[in-house]
């Protein structure tokens, strides 16, 4: 340890013990189990994770309902989601997420439409069930070619006591198409996501090596591979789709980005899963394995050196065609990725930013900045668990401030004092940070931009860091007459 | 490879290019089990069609893009409107995330909010302690003068009771005992964010104005209603009111907090009706609201405590401003001077100007039951035709109310109301009998994209547009505004036809 570092974190540990003095001591003491300066070689960052928020505080995280409905099964473009309860869920989480497809909206997919129950109070009193059972006789009427309904249950379904399974058992048969109840109240769980292992759950009792796809005919090869946690949003897993397909590997699922139906089906026709979300998704790649043997394992497309570095890993999984097919990739996209850094590595080297986001990537894009030389000098998670927290050690350097589930408060004392050249992270806390004079990329959408994923992903990020970092306007903040 | 360092494509143009169209013509042959390209052709064909129209009319449960939220998005919006009011939600801790989301999406600004982070414990024991210990933090954290609780779901299912919480939570010591806390219940499952914009302000109006008495003076007090616009709107209003030199309290009053500068420093509470005012406004001659949806409830309880009561329907153009501007004379004894009358005639000379492009064209309009009022009244003051006026919130009085505004004009002749239904009704009414235009929020862009009705972004939200909320839509410079937004869509659709030709691809229109 230089001694640098050790001013820096003394300095960093000060801020902390700074925010949690604003707090009732109760509440300091639970916040203080989640902030820490990382001291390298540690096994993990030093912070608890996956704990019940305080209250008042402003998390922010979101429900279970959102890990379910928001993130893996919203997504899956054949099948109609409904969001089961009052209107408000379906509609603030209705075509955020970016989850690009193809296909015919309305027709033969239905990604961006808000499908609901829409409760009133008398469903409350009464029960929702008889209206579940119209609304998805309905939906058979009004689209006719989808390919199965979900249903996503919002709060009130699991305290008035329905029985969702019974009615999806029910109108399944009737209809001759898959319905699968997922039970992912937001009171349930202490963030989004319980909501990704409930509709992982789900995945693996309704949908997985059943339905349709099972009595077709599927001839496998020994390049297949099932992609696992891209939600291809704004198109990233359309980028990472062509990395592996032009290495040689079939891709013949890919969850949930743009995915049908069947994909989910077969998913466990693969010799190997691949997974990049591995917050939202580990819990089916574990079952894979355990119940059919697929091994299944981690890798990362975010930036040239992780890029290179997982197409490597990847191949080691197959025969000697499949490693010169990624050395291949690597060496067509590599020159196109060294003229991106070329071009903005010398206008963004030495700067800092903070990361504040939800499964992956607050360690995932880590080494993407790191790429284009900006440092990494705070990270967290919304929605973590301890295994997060242990793969990230690998990723951040010495005296990276750690906040996990950070609150409102906190994180605008701490990009106020820390003054990063960027931040990362979501809606909610974009227009806040940006009137603070610092820059900001919403690291959940994309900002409306995108794909971020693979080598062409990889142009997109450079571009879209560089013109956030770089902007005129940041130095026009200040009204000349008071910036004296 | 479709990428290069030079040119950097993005999401526009990356997948148009022959690899990644490969790519999806491959995973659809091989592995995604899609119905046949005929299959898809047919009931794409359908969709259209007048008997998949009586079908979708038929439907009795199925909800499909509606428009509308929900109550504790009003919550939100009221509660940010007054001075230093920080909203609080009793329920899941996923709600808050998505009503600050939602407003942030449309604004393009911060939106702060607490929870009170009810999880399975807590939706078995209530919610007690979460708002004791809610309280105490947000008091501590945030330093607000007033605090907005309000139920989500949860909450109400259980059926946790806000008052006693409330002042357990004083007894506690969470807040000091004579802390403004405002509360309202605003279950998700009734009404819509109009109705919660309602509830919350007459639960702050009831926490200053209950036990105090009444001494009647002149001053007037405008509630807003739950607007995209309040922004400029209320900025509107200021300026009437000081032209006009009345006496008026605005309550609710987003003009600063949905609209920031950017200047170094993030203000979570900015400007907002101050709470010295909230009080003195028991004291009113009367209280109009602007949305007459937007606040029944408030109504009543102002007119309980002796105040007149008023209201209107989204007053935009020349009647509906005209009505307005002569009750708010009326009622505070002030005359409207020449220069809103300067403002009210530039109105009728741009629309003279621009009759041409307008008279006779048919426009279909959705949203909240206020706008769509309003909206249609002007569209009928233009020579416009309204077609299929569709509220997913509007109820029978509104429909009724429509029918009447209709029936006032020959230009409403062909007009069609239509009550709860969603924007998937909308799309069989706008497949089966167009209008020339349609007229609505952001979700309106699939409609636009199914039935190549072009349509003009006007309404709540404006999630793909930006800084629409800075102009005013109400009044006579609002009419304005409105008039150029919808001119500029007509005649840019009129150059995307004629420029296939250039026969009539006018340079002067």
């Amino acid at each position: 340890m230089d001694g640098m570092n050790q001013d820096v974190k003394a300095e960093r540990k000060a801020l902390i013990e700074e925010v949690l003095s604003a707090y009732p001591e109760k509440t300091a003491k639970k916040r203080a189990r989640h902030l820490n300066v990382y001291d390298e070689g540690k096994p993990d960052c030093g912070v608890k994770s996956n704990i019940k928020s305080a209250p008042g505080v402003m998390t922010i995280r979101g429900c279970a309902y959102a890990g379910s409905k928001g993130v893996v099964f919203g997504p899956l473009k054949d099948m109609v989601h409904i969001s089961h309860g009052p209107v408000g869920c379906g509609q603030y989480s209705w075509s955020q997420r970016r989850n690009y497809y193809t296909g015919t909206t309305g027709v033969d997919t239905f990604v961006t439409m808000q499908i609901t129950s829409d409760f009133q109070e008398r469903d409350i009193v009464f029960g929702g069930d008889k209206k579940l059972e119209k609304v998805i006789d309905e939906i058979h009427v009004m689209f006719p070619l989808n390919k199965g309904v979900s249903i996503q249950s919002e709060c009130p379904v699991g305290l008035i006591g329905d029985d969702i399974e019974a009615v999806a058992k029910k109108k399944g048969k009737e209809h001759g198409k898959m319905v699968v109840p997922v039970r992912c109240e937001g009171f349930r769980g202490v963030s989004q996501s319980l909501g990704h292992h409930i509709a992982n759950d789900a995945v693996r009792d309704w949908m997985l090596g059943k339905g349709k796809a099972k009595a077709k005919e599927f001839e496998t090869t020994p390049y297949d591979v099932v992609v696992i946690g891209d939600y291809n949003i704004g198109g990233d897993a359309w980028a990472s789709r062509i990395l592996l397909e032009d290495m040689g590997l079939r891709v013949i699922g890919l969850w949930s980005g743009d995915a049908t139906l069947a994909e989910i089906e077969r998913g466990n026709k693969g010799k190997l899963n691949l997974i990049h979300c591995y917050r939202s998704m580990n819990y089916i790649c574990r079952h894979m394995e355990e119940q059919y043997n697929i091994p299944w394992m981690e890798y990362n497309f975010f930036g040239p050196t992780q890029i290179a570095r997982s197409l490597r890993a990847i191949a080691e999984k197959f025969d000697d065609k499949i490693k010169a097919g990624a050395e291949r990739v690597i060496a067509k996209y590599e020159p196109m990725a060294q003229a991106v850094l070329a071009k903005y590595k010398p206008r963004l080297e030495g700067k800092k930013a903070m990361l504040y986001v939800g499964g992956l990537r607050p360690r995932h894009v880590a080494d993407a900045y790191g790429d284009l030389g900006i440092d990494i000098i705070g990270t967290g998670y919304e929605f973590a668990h301890s295994d997060d927290y242990q793969r990230t050690a690998d990723n951040i350097k010495d005296a990276t401030l750690v906040y996990d589930d950070v609150t409102g408060y906190e994180l605008e004392k701490f990009i106020d004092k820390l003054r990063p050249d960027l931040v990362g992270s979501g809606i909610k806390e974009k227009y806040s940070t940006q009137k603070m004079g610092v820059p900001f990329r919403q690291l959940h959408s994309w900002d409306y931009s995108g794909p971020y994923h693979g080598y062409d992903g990889f142009a997109v990020f450079a571009r879209d860091m560089d013109m956030a970092i770089n902007s005129p306007v940041w130095a026009l903040n200040k009204a000349p007459w008071k910036a004296a | 490879m479709p990428q290069s360092a030079l040119k950097i494509k993005d999401h526009i143009d990356l997948f148009n290019d022959p690899e990644y169209l490969e790519i999806f013509k491959r995973k659809r042959e091989q592995f995604e089990d899609m119905p046949s390209d005929d299959e898809v052709a047919k009931q794409a064909a359908y969709i259209n069609s007048m008997e998949y129209r009586e079908k979708n009319f038929a439907r009795e449960a199925l909800v499909i893009n509606p428009a509308k939220a929900c109550q504790p998005v009003g919550v939100a919006y009221c509660a940010a409107g007054f001075e230093g009011t920080l909203a609080f939600t009793h329920g899941s801790l996923g709600c808050a995330a998505y009503f600050r989301s939602h407003l942030s999406r449309h604004f393009k600004e911060p939106s702060a909010m607490v929870c009170s982070a009810m999880t399975e414990d807590a939706a078995v024991f209530g919610g007690l302690n979460n708002m004791v210990e809610g309280l105490a933090n947000a008091y501590a954290l945030y330093k607000p003068k007033m605090i907005a609780v309000h139920t989500s779901c949860i909450a109400e299912v259980i059926g946790d009771d806000l008052n006693s919480f409330i002042i357990q939570s004083r007894e506690k010591g969470s807040i000091p005992a004579d802390f403004p806390v405002a509360f309202a219940h605003t279950p998700s499952f009734v009404g819509s964010h109009i109705v919660g914009y309602d509830n919350m302000m007459k639960s702050i109006l009831s926490n200053f104005w209950e036990g105090k008495e009444r001494k009647a003076g002149g001053s007037v007090n405008i509630i807003g209603g739950f607007d995209g616009y309040g922004v400029a709107n209320a900025r509107e209003i200021k300026d009437i009111i000081s032209a006009m030199g009345a006496d008026v309290t605005l309550l609710s009053d987003v003009s600063d907090i949905y609209d920031t500068p950017a200047d170094g420093s993030y203000r979570m509470y900015d400007g907002g009706t101050p709470l010295e005012a909230v009080t003195k406004a028991l004291d009113a001659k009367a209280t109009i609201s602007l949305q007459e949806w937007c606040s029944a409830k408030t109504l009543d309880f102002a007119k309980d405590k002796g105040q007149d009561v008023a209201s209107f329907n989204y007053p935009m153009g020349l009647g509906a401003t005209d009505e307005f501007l002569m009750k708010l004379s009326a009622l505070t004894g002030k005359a409207i001077p020449e220069s809103i009358a300067k403002d009210r005639g530039r109105l009728v000379d741009a629309i003279e100007d621009s009759l041409s492009w307008i008279h006779g064209k048919s426009f279909s309009i959705y949203g909240d039951p206020d706008f769509v009022m309003g909206m249609t009244r002007f569209v009928l003051e233009l020579g416009g035709e309204p077609l299929h006026l569709l509220s997913t919130n509007g109820g029978n009085e509104w429909e009724a109310k429509m029918k009447a505004l209709l029936a006032s004009s020959p230009f409403g002749a062909s007009g069609q109301v239509w009550k709860g239904k969603d924007l998937w009704h909308m799309r069989s009414l706008l497949a089966t009998e167009p209008s020339d235009y349609l007229i609505g929020s952001s979700y309106g862009k699939y409609l636009e994209k199914d039935t190549g009705v072009p349509l003009i972004r006007i309404g709540f939200p404006i999630f793909d547009r930006h800084h629409h909320h800075r102009f005013p839509t109400m009044f006579y410079k609002g009419g304005l505004r409105v008039l150029v937004t919808i001119l500029d869509k007509i005649f840019d659709t009129i150059d995307e036809k004629t420029k296939v030709t250039g026969i009539s691809y006018d340079l002067t229109r």
